[in-house]
């Protein structure tokens, strides 16, 4: 990702492109995964390119108007910015459509691991997220009852001024923390029966082996980053 | 069977009370035997939650004192305490650490820094004996109430303990699930001669125990076999308790004329008293 941050030509831009259509390809996903992927982001994008367009000065100017004015470089700025988003959109959905949340959980652990040498309690924070991924959907499918049962009674949610949808929020958000609480307490009373004392005094189940796989993505990837930068000069 | 001599819980009047609450127990005393299966019923806010988890350590003793298997619940202790008792809650969502079904039964083992091949063996080994090792790699989203309360239990089974507290392990599972659950419970003690204490509003659950314990507002008021205690139907509903189906069956048969010799039977029994009955005539 840093990466795509250091291109700013064309050359270095279309090889980065190159790099994340191949990892695409062989993926194996499906394309429109990935335009799904874009679509909540589609005018984030749109807005943020026009204003690169408009606003930015120097080059050749094409076309002006009061205190917009389309440049040469303005054109080709937002046409950076553009590839920009896209590759980060398309590489951050690689990684969640191909990764488990328990396997990106354990990634976190790993490449945190050198702050535990500043006394920052890695282990604890990965139990805390890898407890936090476990109960998304739990506290997803307690929130629908809770809507479900408001409704019931007469709670309308989604509709009316800001001032009434911020109303109707709270009957279901006080009873999703108190439920939270509940969870919490009966979570640790669990863990502590099954003689849990604290989180860096444990053995792990799951091992992650480097392999020579690993290896040869990350030369490329290495390859790649210098290339590009090489080229930005 | 039952070992009657060799208590593995001994609980000596003890005394408690939640923080700004009035005394629930109050110099309580009871013992558990080796290899029996107890079964304590009591309305809601007899206690009888609580008593587990004094047992386990997870709540501190204002009185008194509790021996596990010889050793004093204490601080020093409370690791090796819980090392021998393995504990089922009420609500399968609520006791499901791990992220997948495999995680959830290696989390205790973690805890005791078993090496990982070590784990690995005994994670497959306690999923099979449960039915959910083709589960291994699901979440507890993708999972029914009753196949997490499995998993629970292939956790405990993991950890090989000497007792089994349920604390109202069924409760929440449909009749279907709550059978089997009982059952495997059930195979697993008797594989293994463990001691089961569960905790419980399901009579019928009570009714299958070796010694059923009734405890009311901190106090035991009647302890005996599942035939003493359930040939008092008066006695269970004073105190809000139902009695199991066989008692109400006795009870409306003796109204209609036909006197049972005994007040309490459970199914088997039941049914081979009413098939003599129906030959004789």
């Amino acid at each position: 990702m840093i990466i795509i941050f250091f291109a700013n030509n064309l050359i270095s831009y279309g090889v980065l492109s190159a790099l994340i259509i191949i990892v695409i390809l062989m993926s194996g996903i499906s394309v429109a995964y990935f335009l799904k992927g874009i679509k909540p982001l589609i005018w984030l994008i749109i807005f943020t390119v026009l204003l690169q367009i408009l606003f930015s000065s120097g080059g050749h100017v094409l076309w002006h108007f009061g205190p917009f004015s389309i440049t040469n470089e303005s054109l080709v700025n937002g046409g950076f910015i553009f590839m920009r988003f896209l590759l980060i959109i398309m590489i951050s959905t690689v990684l969640t459509l191909t990764t488990t949340p328990l396997a990106i959980a354990d990634g976190v652990q790993t490449v945190l691991k050198p702050l535990k040498k500043l006394h920052f309690p890695v282990d604890t924070l990965a139990l805390m997220l890898s407890i936090a991924l476990r109960f998304v959907p739990t506290l997803m499918d307690e929130m629908e009852t809770i809507m479900n049962a408001q409704r019931a009674r007469g709670v309308d949610f989604g509709s009316g001024s800001l001032k009434h949808r911020v109303r109707a929020a709270v009957p279901l958000l006080v009873p999703l923390f108190t439920g939270a609480i509940n969870h919490a307490e009966n979570l640790s009373t669990a863990m502590e029966a099954r003689g849990f004392s604290d989180s860096e005094h444990r053995t792990k189940y799951r091992l992650y082996h480097w392999q020579t796989k690993d290896t040869i993505s990350w030369i490329i990837f290495v390859l790649v980053g210098v290339a590009v930068i090489l080229i930005r000069k | 069977m039952a070992d009657l001599t060799n208590n593995i819980i001994q609980v000596n009047n003890i005394s408690y009370n939640y923080p700004e609450q009035p005394l629930l127990f109050d110099q309580l005393s009871l013992n558990v035997h080796e290899g029996e299966w107890l079964a304590i019923i009591g309305q809601n806010g007899s206690g009888k939650s609580t008593l587990a988890r004094l047992i386990d350590g997870l709540i501190v003793l204002n009185q008194g004192q509790i021996v596990v298997d010889g050793l004093t619940v204490n601080d020093q202790n409370i690791y090796d305490v819980r090392n021998r008792i393995g504990m089922v809650f009420q609500n399968p969502e609520d006791q499901f650490v791990g992220a997948t079904v495999e995680d959830d039964v290696a989390f205790g083992l973690e805890n005791r820094l078993i090496e990982r091949n070590e784990m690995h063996k005994i994670v497959e080994k306690s999923l099979k004996s449960v039915g959910m090792w083709a589960f291994r790699e699901r979440i507890p989203a993708n999972l029914s109430g009753g196949q997490k309360q499995r998993v629970a239990i292939a956790g405990i089974i993991a950890l090989s303990p000497k007792i089994i507290i349920l604390d109202e392990a069924t409760s929440m599972l449909d009749p279907r699930g709550r059978k089997e659950i009982l059952k495997l419970v059930q195979q697993i003690k008797s594989q293994n001669n463990l001691t089961v204490i569960s905790i419980t509003h399901d009579i019928d659950e009570a009714a299958n125990a070796d010694r059923v314990l009734i405890l009311n507002h901190g106090k035991i008021i009647d302890e005996g076999t599942p035939q003493k205690i359930f040939s008092q139907p008066d006695q269970l509903q004073r105190i809000g308790l139902d009695s199991p189906y066989t008692a109400k069956l006795i009870t409306a048969l003796s109204k209609r004329g036909i006197t049972v010799g005994k007040p309490y039977m459970n199914d088997e029994e039941l049914i081979k008293w009413i098939q003599q009955l129906v030959s004789a005539k």
